[in-house]
């Protein structure tokens, strides 16, 4: 922290008191501290909760769990960028003190301010079989091998938290379309990689073939953009594109 | 004695359902068991499961495999395992683990786990602290979560599955596995005999509370960093849930034993951990010799740097186990000063080097890039080419809900026995951090996922066996029994919002911790802890008196479920703060500096402690005891403090000398020199010497 003018952090906050209500504004100051992230800044109004105006208020309501970026769970839009808040550090985002704005992520309903509810994408894994078919959790022994290369492929596919930034920033996804979004092609993808989930290719593939499948994507490539973890969703999306469309031609050719 | 008449479904037509709190690693590996054996769950977590703690965990899972030829077997795993825990753990328990570490992690594999592998396609390992060999199997370094999400995996297909009745018939509308996400846990449902036959719970949603019937109750419900405040855990691991059990009458064991990881990097919301794969993999410990030392670390000369973790244990250097590196780390900048000085503010600061900037790049990208990009990210500076900043900071509960075990005449336990993890409330079990079982006075890494998995291979049969042989059906008790729980449990609920006192209670948490984390972790002074139990007592007091924050009702109310989770933490800070100040001995985390010297004549067994509800004008208190008897399917469980030290004789702890943690390994020779840290400049390194 090289400049002492700026000793206030200032959020600007858009809040929603629950389901369906309508949403607004409130405006918090707090004193600047060293390695001060969004959910300092958060935790910074429960301990003081009032705004700017020096009007008393709840504590904004948020959802957080590990604060390293690896369970995906405080995941929201920081100066209209959908992220991880844990990971947006205070003089990074806001290096002259500026006003930092934190709002829930559109893509999935709000629950209460800045916590939305992602149980679709949840329910998406399950549409595409996003699990390996075990036999069964007793011991038989060793996996396949795999080749260094292999997992080096698969691992950094693996890395999704179900955070739903992909989603977020997706033209395709929205109330109008049914469009699976990219986490779970590239699930399908990762799946499809495994010695035993090639096994059950197949009916993955056939989960993303119709409507709201793979074909829905747009080719706009935000998704990439905002990930987190850098998984190379597009090409996820365009390997699951591909064997979809083997697929169908097989299925066309062996009727 | 007699058992209910239908295994699937209750004299009354409902289908017998067990319930699992938790779905971090141990309370997924309980309800795969559980599904295997064709017991139906309902599994609640206060978030959603993928989501849980163990994401956080980073270097991987022991496992002795052997497939470096270095001559590592199960039986040194038990061997390391129990001198790094400085004997205090049951030897039964921790044998069975060891021996079946190498399947685990073959199961792991076929799930579809992407652990590193080596040239031919194998399951590399990796070396941790408190042994020479490399045991530890690891997917990058985010273990944690690639094994939680192929147990998240897992248990989703089984969300599919439907319930099959005694005839093989689809029950409809039942899955095995009914997912119960975002809800608190309240309280355990106790009937007039104490057995555990349900819970209440809390949707967090819409604040609403329900009761589930269970026909046995697990908690998985892990530690409870967060008494201490900021630490390596996520905001959730509050302890409530066992706090709550505990106070209905769970025992709770060795409860002071603490763990403080040595390698964390300060945050004004958390600290976060820096693994001990980054060590395992060659990192190096040091602080510069010249105490006002300018430089930028980078730039510090070999001769400029201390090594002191090396120098001092030349046996296993910078992997020793975590509670003597923290102490080291702590006597280093608190004792002698010698932390990182920061030139602007012109003092030593509570940072030591950790280094990796000598190992090849390739190799840290391989290995270490998902700690490293915390780093990076959340410090701002490259590790890649700067050596890294931490202090110690608190990480895991060894301590936790006292649970059994059945001995096996082998030496391990008996598979099946409706006594392995079994608290003293009949019926309810505890699995993973939550327990006290495996890791005595000391966790030594990464056999904190062996443990979970372990454990809920274990759990799953035992409660499978405990429902198979009770004789009346959670689910036959009548409405009215569960009706009630809720009111209580409402009553209370509704009593936190009307709270309107001065103290914040965030606040109030923060000053608890403070005390906590400054007089109660790495060293332990009596006179200190005296005064840290009189600030505990006046925080309770002081928690009568918290406003509540928020008083919305139908609607998420994250202000008033935090009021609930500082009255649990406050109890359980009793807990481990008298523990802490009656145990007079050094033992692992536990570290009296007046009285440095294990006493297993006075101290070799296990602190049971139950919970003493406040009666009229005196406190909640304490109430330590040497032995008890609890009652499972009808059979009284005669229960002592001793340790069950029949596997591995107790003998002084010493990591100075290689091979000293293990008497079966010191006669196979230490791992080829080349496996070890490079040293930057040649110096004499003592551990090639057996």
């Amino acid at each position: 922290m090289a400049k002492s003018d700026h000793k206030k952090v200032r959020l600007k906050v858009q809040r929603q008191d629950g389901p369906g209500d309508k949403s607004y504004w409130q405006e918090f100051e707090l004193p600047w501290e060293p390695h001060m992230n969004v959910i300092s800044a958060l935790m910074g109004i429960q301990k003081r909760p009032f705004t700017t105006r020096g009007d008393a208020t709840t504590p904004v309501v948020w959802e957080s769990v590990c604060l390293e970026e690896v369970c995906g769970s405080c995941t929201m839009r920081v100066n209209g960028r959908v992220r991880q808040s844990c990971s947006a550090m205070v003089d990074l985002i806001a290096p002259e003190g500026q006003t930092i704005t934190l709002q829930p992520m559109t893509k999935f309903p709000v629950v209460r301010d800045l916590v939305v509810d992602r149980s679709r994408m949840f329910e998406d894994l399950k549409r595409v079989h996003a699990w390996i078919r075990l036999d069964g959790s007793h011991e038989l022994g060793a996996g396949p091998r795999q080749s260094q290369e292999n997992q080096e492929t698969a691992y950094p596919l693996s890395r999704c938290m179900t955070c739903g930034c992909c989603l977020e920033a997706c033209p395709q996804v929205g109330p109008l379309s049914n469009f699976v979004g990219p986490a779970a092609l590239n699930q399908v993808r990762l799946f499809n990689l495994h010695p035993s989930g090639a096994m059950h290719a197949g009916e993955r593939l056939d989960a993303v073939m119709g409507e709201g499948g793979v074909e829905g994507c747009g080719k706009a490539q935000n998704c990439v953009e905002v990930c987190p973890k850098d998984i190379p969703l597009v090409d996820s999306i365009a390997a699951v594109g591909r064997d979809t469309t083997k697929r169908m031609i097989q299925k066309w050719l062996l009727g | 004695m007699a058992s209910a008449k239908s295994l699937t479904r209750s004299d009354s037509g409902k289908v017998r359902r067990v319930v699992v709190v938790g779905g971090g690693l141990a309370g997924l590996m309980t309800v795969i068991k559980l599904c295997e054996a064709g017991v139906p769950v309902d599994l609640l977590s206060l978030v959603p499961v993928k989501r849980s703690h163990s994401v956080c965990a980073q270097g991987g899972i022991n496992a002795s495999v052997n497939t470096k030829g270095e001559g590592d077997s199960p039986q040194v795993h038990l061997e390391e395992t129990v001198y790094g825990g400085d004997f205090l753990a049951n030897q039964p328990p921790v044998k069975a683990m060891c021996d079946a570490a190498p399947g685990i992690v073959e199961m792991l594999d076929r799930m579809g786990v992407p652990f590193n592998r080596t040239p031919e396609g194998l399951l590399d390992f990796r070396r941790f602290g408190g042994t020479l060999f490399h045991r530890t199997a690891f997917a990058g370094a985010t273990t944690g979560q690639q094994l939680l999400y192929a147990l998240d995996e897992q248990v989703r297909r089984w969300e599919t599955v439907d319930v099959e009745d005694d005839k093989g018939e689809r029950v409809p509308g039942e899955k095995m596995v009914r997912k119960v996400e975002w809800w608190d846990f309240l309280a355990l449902v106790l009937d007039d005999d104490g057995i555990c036959r349900g819970v209440v719970a809390q949707d967090l949603k819409t604040m609403a509370i329900r009761a589930f019937p269970g026909d046995a109750v697990c908690l998985a419900t892990g530690g409870c960093g967060i008494v201490f405040g900021k630490s390596t855990n996520s905001v959730i691991n509050t302890g409530t849930a066992s706090s709550e059990a505990y106070q209905q009458g769970a025992c709770y064991a060795n409860g002071e034993f603490i763990q403080v990881h040595p390698t964390a990097i300060p945050g004004a919301d958390k600290l976060r951990l820096i693994s001990e794969s980054v060590r395992g993999e060659g990192g190096r410990v040091w602080v510069p010799r010249d105490a006002k030392e300018r430089r930028a670390g980078r730039d510090i000369p070999e001769s400029g740097r201390d090594y002191f973790l090396e120098e001092k244990y030349p046996g296993y250097g910078n992997l020793v186990p975590r509670d003597i590196a923290s102490r080291e780390l702590f006597k280093k900048c608190f004792h002698e000063k010698r932390g990182i000085f920061n030139v602007t503010s012109n003092k030593n600061e509570n940072e030591v080097y950790l280094d990796v900037t000598h190992l090849p790049t390739e190799l840290l990208r391989k290995k270490l890039a998902g700690v490293l990009e915390i780093y990076e990210k959340f410090v701002g500076d490259d590790p890649y080419s700067n050596p890294m900043r931490v202090f110690p900071a608190v990480h895991y509960t060894m301590g936790g809900l006292w649970v059994d075990f059945e001995r096996h005449a082998g030496g391990g336990v008996v598979m099946g026995s409706p006594r392995n993890q079994a608290t003293s409330i009949p019926g309810l079990y505890a699995v993973g951090e939550v327990d006290y079982q495996y890791h005595g006075a000391n966790r030594l890494g990464a056999n904190s996922l062996l443990s979970c998995l372990w454990g809920g291979m274990v759990t799953g049969p035992a409660m499978a066996s405990y429902r198979k042989s009770l004789a009346r059906s959670a689910w036959d008790s009548p409405s009215s029994f569960f009706d009630k729980a809720e009111k209580r449990e409402e009553k209370k609920f509704a009593a936190i919002l009307t709270l309107d006192g001065g103290e914040n209670p965030y606040l109030l948490h923060e000053e608890l911790a403070g005390t906590m984390l400054l007089d109660c972790t790495i060293e332990r002074h009596n006179p200190t802890l005296d005064k840290v139990l009189a600030k505990v007592e006046e925080i309770a007091e002081r928690s009568k008196r918290v406003g509540v924050t928020d008083r919305a009702t139908g609607k998420m109310n994250q202000g008033a479920q935090y009021v609930r989770h500082l009255q649990n933490m406050i109890v359980l800070s009793r807990v481990i703060a008298q523990g802490a100040r009656n145990r007079d001995e050094s033992r692992g985390a536990h570290f009296k500096p007046e009285l440095t010297q294990r006493d297993d004549a006075a101290w070799l067994r296990t602190t049971l402690a139950f919970h003493e509800g406040a009666t009229n004008g005196t406190p909640d208190r304490v109430r330590y005891v040497r032995e008890f008897d609890y009652a499972l399917l009808g059979t009284r469980i005669h229960v002592t403090d001793a340790v069950d030290t029949t596997l591995v004789r107790p003998r002084p702890r010493k990591y100075e000398t290689a091979g000293a943690a293990s008497a079966a390994a010191s006669s196979q020779k230490p791992p080829a020199p080349s496996e070890r840290p490079a040293p930057r400049a040649p110096q004499g390194d003592p551990t090639e010497k057996p």
